[in-house]
């Protein structure tokens, strides 16, 4: 006998619930009990960021890549994409006996829209991380020749 | 079945699994160290208890009474909380992981060893486990260290684009059983390792060891293994992104590692590999019960991640990006077309 046919929807997230507060509960004993038991001695030198055991050079407040940021753009893209795909993957049995190719055909549509889009990005350079100086490749061209 | 049963069961099923899961944890990382022992002719740990094996819980005991130091220039609050969310969200994604059949206990009928069957499960291991980028991130921005940031830009950056890839990846059995419920998904391959959907039927097999091998590989970059461990990368960012930490919080961050491999290894039984199933359906292999199949094929999977960690070497971060968006996030949208035809060729 299968009990868990019984249960209804929202009680399965209750269990879930219940589990999320077990979690909840073991990260805490980690984080709040062993301050209990261990020793507390700091100093200066402790406190300080690590860096290979020199004078931390400079704050954290560095400059990085703008390509991070580029690729968390293009990320969300594609993220939504996924999200949309995933329920028509659910339903597109059900759904080819009642609309037949249609739904295969608005999918394909949707991807090649998609896949152009990736394309592009490829195209413009967006996925490259590595800068090609093309000035400097004239000159050597120029010089070789 | 009212609600106070329901508590109480899903309160007996956690404390079942709970300590097995954590006890598991420990035991992959002794496994991991003797197994990589072995691969590169040494021992491995030999010395705690016969074999080592009680190398885990002297590490446990040794970091539960280390001093834990927090850097002055860290943000306190967002610097505790990283490692917090970290093992929270990874532990969240086993509450809907099918471990095996029903199972009684002292006559009471339990149900499934799941904790809690939701109907889109799937969506809310993806959901759940998506979340864990904000514990990377939040721990190398509040660390108030230039290695950590840069650390958790690239974990981050890395999460994101292999991410996509493990979406799309698992479309075959969601598309073949029409559901996101994992007990739907394991229920579909009963009877046999032909019914798997790693071999899926006729046309399906393309997309079904394509989908396994995309899964595969995401999953490695999404945990952070060698071929993919560049936000720890020790020779150029010190330890990335949990270089401050030390003490509970940063076994914390190992745990959640651990427990996300695990996670990995299981969803990928679950979706490809049959769940519980036994490979056939014949005498000498239905004798084992559901969990011991369950935990055969995960920890194959385990072994896989381990082998592979001790045979290659780390990528570069460029190659890393172009694999994942020219190679792999192509194929896997070529693999939802395939899965698409193949579902329409097979009936």
């Amino acid at each position: 006998m299968d009990t868990s046919s019984f249960i209804s929807m929202p009680a399965q997230f209750i269990a879930a619930l219940i589990f999320l507060l077990a979690a909840i509960a073991f990260v805490a004993f980690n984080v709040l009990v062993p301050r209990l038991f261990r020793p507390i001695r700091p100093d200066q030198e402790k406190l300080s960021n690590y860096e290979c055991g020199e004078r931390p050079i400079g704050g954290p407040w560095i400059r990085f890549n703008i390509r991070f940021y580029i690729i968390a753009i293009i990320f969300l893209i594609f993220d939504v994409e996924v999200l949309f795909i995933i329920p028509w993957a659910v339903v597109y049995r059900r759904l080819y006996s009642e609309l037949g190719m249609l739904v295969f055909w608005e999918m394909f549509v949707f991807l090649t829209v998609l896949g152009v889009g990736l394309a592009y990005c490829w195209v413009k350079g967006h996925l490259e991380w590595v800068f090609r100086d093309k000035l400097a490749e004239d000159k050597s061209k120029t010089l070789s020749s | 079945m009212n609600l106070g049963e329901l508590a109480l069961y899903s309160i007996v099923k956690i404390a079942i699994l709970f300590p097995l899961v954590m006890l598991s944890v420990a035991y992959l990382t002794w496994l991991e160290r003797k197994l990589l022992g072995r691969f590169q002719q040494r021992l491995g740990p030999h010395r705690v208890g016969p074999f080592g094996l009680l190398q885990p819980i002297a590490d446990g005991v040794k970091l539960f009474f280390k001093e834990d130091i927090i850097p002055t220039n860290a943000d306190r609050i967002l610097f505790i909380l990283a490692p917090v969310l970290s093992m929270a969200c990874a532990l969240m994604a086993i509450a809907v992981i099918p471990f095996g059949p029903s199972f009684q206990l002292f006559g009471y009928d339990l149900g499934r060893v799941q904790i809690a069957d939701v109907n889109v499960g799937l969506l809310y291991i993806f959901g759940i486990t998506s979340l864990s980028v904000y514990g990377v991130f939040l721990a190398g921005w509040s660390s108030g260290n230039k290695y950590s940031l840069l650390g958790a830009l690239r974990s981050s950056a890395q999460i994101f684009s292999y991410e996509l890839t493990l979406g799309l990846s698992v479309i075959i059995p969601l598309m073949a059983v029409g559901s996101l419920k994992m007990s739907g998904i394991v229920d579909s391959q009963a009877d046999g390792f032909w019914n798997w959907w790693i071999l899926s039927p006729k046309w399906l097999v393309i997309p079904g060891l394509l989908g396994f091998a995309l899964y595969l590989i995401s999953a490695f970059a999404e945990t952070n293994r060698i071929p993919f461990d560049l936000p720890e990368a020790e020779t150029e960012l010190v330890a990335g992104y949990h270089l401050e930490y030390s003490s509970m919080k940063f076994a914390m961050f190992f745990m959640a590692e651990y427990v996300n491999m695990i996670t990995a290894a299981s969803i990928a039984t679950t979706l490809f590999l049959g769940g519980w199933h036994s490979p056939l359906p014949l005498a000498p292999f239905t004798w084992f019960p559901g969990w011991f199949w369950f935990a055969a094929k995960v920890f194959v999977i385990l072994f896989f991640f381990i082998w592979v960690r001790a045979t290659f070497p780390r990528f570069r971060y460029d190659q890393l990006m172009h694999f994942g968006w020219k190679i792999l996030l192509p194929l896997a949208m070529l693999n939802v077309f395939l899965a698409a035809v193949g579902l329409l060729l097979a009936g």
